[in-house]
């Protein structure tokens, strides 16, 4: 006996083959811009009409992608385990990626984010087990713009095990940074075949694939290291103002980016990824907290499977300014939701203000709500041979459940137990322990989870390898010291 | 006499065809205003811009929507476009508040709150020039020469094109343009900081700080709020 698996599908099965056929049909019409010279010749060449710019895309081709495309594939830990495997039903978390702030602490300013600030950031995400990768959390405003991306790897890389979530800004630093995972691997050949990490591609909405974005998409495909298609129709501003008609808009650039990609090279890994999220009609903004935002990364994934493809979406974060009430419960709510829709990689925690600010407080506020929607994915579980009278013959009508064998050996299972973040104390204990809200607790464990943080073990000519790599490309970007590098 | 009361009708229903965002009515009143020969310059500014500035303080207020403002945005623009034959024959020229360059700057395809800003300075009473997105250095020079701008407004989103915006502001001022050219400039990761750092006159937070700082740039703060 399985337990039924909690699943949200806010589509049915109709609505869901009307949503590709429409999408197909913005295909061909009004088709596709493509800005790369490289990417229209490859659609051209698989039977596309391309004109100014714009590329009407047959059902064949984009059909064909979605033969080659692999429906499962995973990114590896340091010590080279599968331990984010898209495609295979499960949820995994990530930091949500490249904000621009953090929020201090001590002041709750919105300060520019440094290389310090992203090294905290990797290490409180690296202790928590609900973070099955690390992201390049934020970018670092003590490092030249020219290599801003990279440089994000590179401190992750060097203080994280775990598989990270990333992107690139430009075609040049693409390539230092697939070396960088390269030099990581063991080759890249070591890469292609145990790839760590995941880049982020971005096509602009609506319809629209930037040289930068769509060459990126070819680079990724060649290099064999995966990419993840985040679609971000912004419904009413840059997309249809329907809920459905964005999950269209978001079908349409998912299915020309995986044809791009697959007649790059067939079989590389992509993903069905996406930040939709609706336009704010009165502040002009985009909400990554509203229930409709989730709304649409919940039908949009349902589509991504129903073609069989890995998932992902932008979820568990929040618009609020600090880490209050509007943090925890749009953070918490669509955290759950992003799991109900099993979308396999949930990006977004600790970010606040429409991703532009992350928060190491968040962080470990966010991995409760998440350690909750595991257990609520786990469902109504049956491990023991009758689901109640073989346990009231040992605990009689008195119901001595705490003494019974089986309460010790079942309760870590059946309950998911909250770190001290979430106050579940009497009210005299948690006046007695300074009557700390959320946001205190949060910072006390901030403080214990760095405690315990332990460095990966890098082999050294590894890291010498990395940081070799990364000094010349920041000498070329004018600065010598590199922040944020651990003395050996 | 009664012309007068007519056209104090007519004004009335023009402010009214902004604010509904008709402008299939605002193209019909500009037309009825010019055949019973009122003054175009008039229709716009005792009439269509009257509801254009209430559009925009309604926004501002958080009493108005965004699709609301971009429909009354256009219908303004066909009313107009309607006048603008007339003004020309009259050889009359719109009293602006100041006219601006703006665009995302090199490398950059944010477009959403630039689009903002644009629609919200133009609904304050600038005439604007939207360059789009991705748009070269010196293609802001080279508009602000032909249109004689006051404010060129920069928009930048990501922390690598941010430093472009340091870059027009050089190039306006290779091209002799500043510093009676002002620069304004914008986008999330912009700050208070950076603006004064590159040598910026203005930053917004918002496009409805972008309008204010704008208004003042070309000395029309205390005129009423708009
Ligand atoms: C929508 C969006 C996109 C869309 C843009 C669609 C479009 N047609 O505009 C798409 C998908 C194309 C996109 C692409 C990318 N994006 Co983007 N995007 C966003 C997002 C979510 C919202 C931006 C937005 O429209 N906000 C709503 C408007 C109303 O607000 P606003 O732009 O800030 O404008 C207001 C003010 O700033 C001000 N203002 C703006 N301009 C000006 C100008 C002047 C003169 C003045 C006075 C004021 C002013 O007034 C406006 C109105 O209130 C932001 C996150 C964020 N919160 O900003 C990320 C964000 C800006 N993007 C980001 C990134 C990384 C990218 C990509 C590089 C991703 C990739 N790896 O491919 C690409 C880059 C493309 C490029 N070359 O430009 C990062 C930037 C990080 C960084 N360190 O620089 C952000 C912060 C998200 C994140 N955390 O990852 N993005």
């Amino acid at each position: 006996m399985t337990p039924l698996r909690p699943r949200l599908e806010l589509l049915d099965a109709a609505l869901v083959e009307r949503v590709l056929g429409e999408a197909f049909a913005l295909l061909l019409d009004p088709g596709v811009r493509v800005r790369s010279p490289e990417v229209a010749e490859l659609l051209a060449a698989a039977g596309a009409s391309v004109a100014d710019g714009v590329a009407r895309i047959p059902e064949g081709p984009v059909r064909a992608a979605l033969v080659t495309v692999p429906h499962e594939f995973a990114l590896h830990d340091r010590a080279g385990d599968p331990v984010v495997r898209y495609g295979s039903g499960e949820v995994h978390f990530d930091p949500g990626s490249s904000g621009v702030h953090v929020l201090d602490p001590e002041t709750l300013e919105h300060r520019s984010s440094r290389s310090a600030d992203l090294v905290r950031l990797v290490q409180v995400a690296e202790m928590l087990p609900q973070y099955a990768a690390q992201s390049t959390a934020v970018v670092c405003a003590d490092v030249p713009a020219a290599i801003g991306d990279l440089y994000r790897l590179f401190l992750v890389l060097l203080h994280s095990d775990k598989p990270i979530v990333t992107g690139a800004f430009t075609a040049q630093t693409t390539e230092v940074m697939i070396d960088l995972l390269a030099a990581d691997a063991g080759g890249r050949r070591a890469l292609e075949a145990r790839p760590r990490a995941v880049f982020d591609v971005c096509p602009s909405p609506p319809l629209t694939w930037t040289e930068f974005a769509g060459s990126n998409l070819v680079a990724l495909a060649r290099a064999g290291v995966p990419a993840e298609i985040v679609s971000m129709p912004l419904a009413g501003g840059a997309a249809p103002v329907t809920l459905v008609g964005s999950v269209v808009q978001h079908a349409a650039e998912c299915l020309s980016g995986i044809a791009i990609h697959q007649l790059a090279r067939p079989g590389a890994p992509v993903v069905w990824g996406g930040a939709p999220a609706i336009l704010d009609m009165r502040a002009g903004t985009t909400p990554m907290g509203a229930i409709e935002t989730a709304m649409i990364d919940a039908a949009c994934a349902q589509v991504g499977r129903s073609l069989g493809l890995p998932t992902h979406a932008y979820l568990g974060a929040s618009d609020a300014k600090i880490v209050d009430a509007q943090a925890g419960l749009e953070s918490g709510i669509s955290a759950i939701l992003g799991a109900l829709a099993g979308i396999d990689m949930i990006s977004g925690a600790g970010m606040l203000d429409f991703l532009l600010c992350q928060s190491a407080e968040k962080l470990v506020i966010d991995a409760e709500a998440i350690g909750m929607a595991k257990r609520l994915m786990r469902g109504v579980e049956t491990p023991t041979e009758t689901l109640a009278t073989a346990a009231f013959r040992e605990a009689g009508l008195e119901g001595r459940f705490l003494e019974l064998a089986e309460t010790n050996r079942l309760f870590r299972r059946e309950q998911h137990l909250p770190s001290r973040v979430i106050d579940r104390v009497s009210h005299r204990t948690w006046q007695e322990a300074g009557a700390l809200d959320t946001f205190a607790r949060a910072r006390r464990r901030v403080d214990e989870v760095l405690a315990t943080y332990r460095r990966p073990v890098i082999p050294v000519g590894v890291e010498a390898e990395m940081v070799a790599l990364v000094r010349g490309e920041a000498r070329r970007a004018g600065m010598d010291i590199l922040p944020g590098v651990p003395a050996r | 006499m009664t012309t007068e009361m007519t056209s104090e009708a007519l004004f009335e229903a023009m402010r009214r065809s902004i604010i509904d965002g008709d402008d299939e009515r605002a193209a019909e009143l500009a037309g009825e205003a010019l055949r019973a020969g009122v003054d175009p310059l008039r229709a716009i500014d005792d009439g269509f811009v009257i509801g254009l500035r209430e559009v925009g303080d309604r926004f501002s207020r958080g009493d108005m929507f965004l699709p609301e403002m971009m429909l009354a945005a256009k219908a303004m623009k066909r009313a107009v476009a309607v006048l603008e034959p007339e003004l020309d024959r009259r050889a009359m020229k719109r009293q602006v508040l100041g006219r601006v360059v703006i665009g995302s700057v090199k490398g950059d395809i944010h477009e959403i709150g630039k689009n903002l800003v644009a629609t919200m300075l133009a609904a304050a009473g600038f005439e604007v020039h939207d360059l789009g997105v991705d748009v070269p250095f010196d293609r802001f020079v080279e508009k602000a020469r032909e249109v004689d701008a006051d404010i060129v407004g920069v928009s930048a989103l990501l922390t690598t094109t941010m430093t472009g915006q340091r870059t027009v502001i050089e190039t306006l001022a290779a091209g002799g343009l500043r510093p009676r050219v002002k620069v304004i400039v914008g986008g999330a990761p912009v700050t208070r900081e950076w603006a004064e750092e590159i040598g910026a006159d203005g930053y917004g937070e918002d496009a409805a700080q972008a309008v204010t700082v704008a208004r003042r740039l070309v000395g029309a703060a205390d005129a009423a709020v708009v």
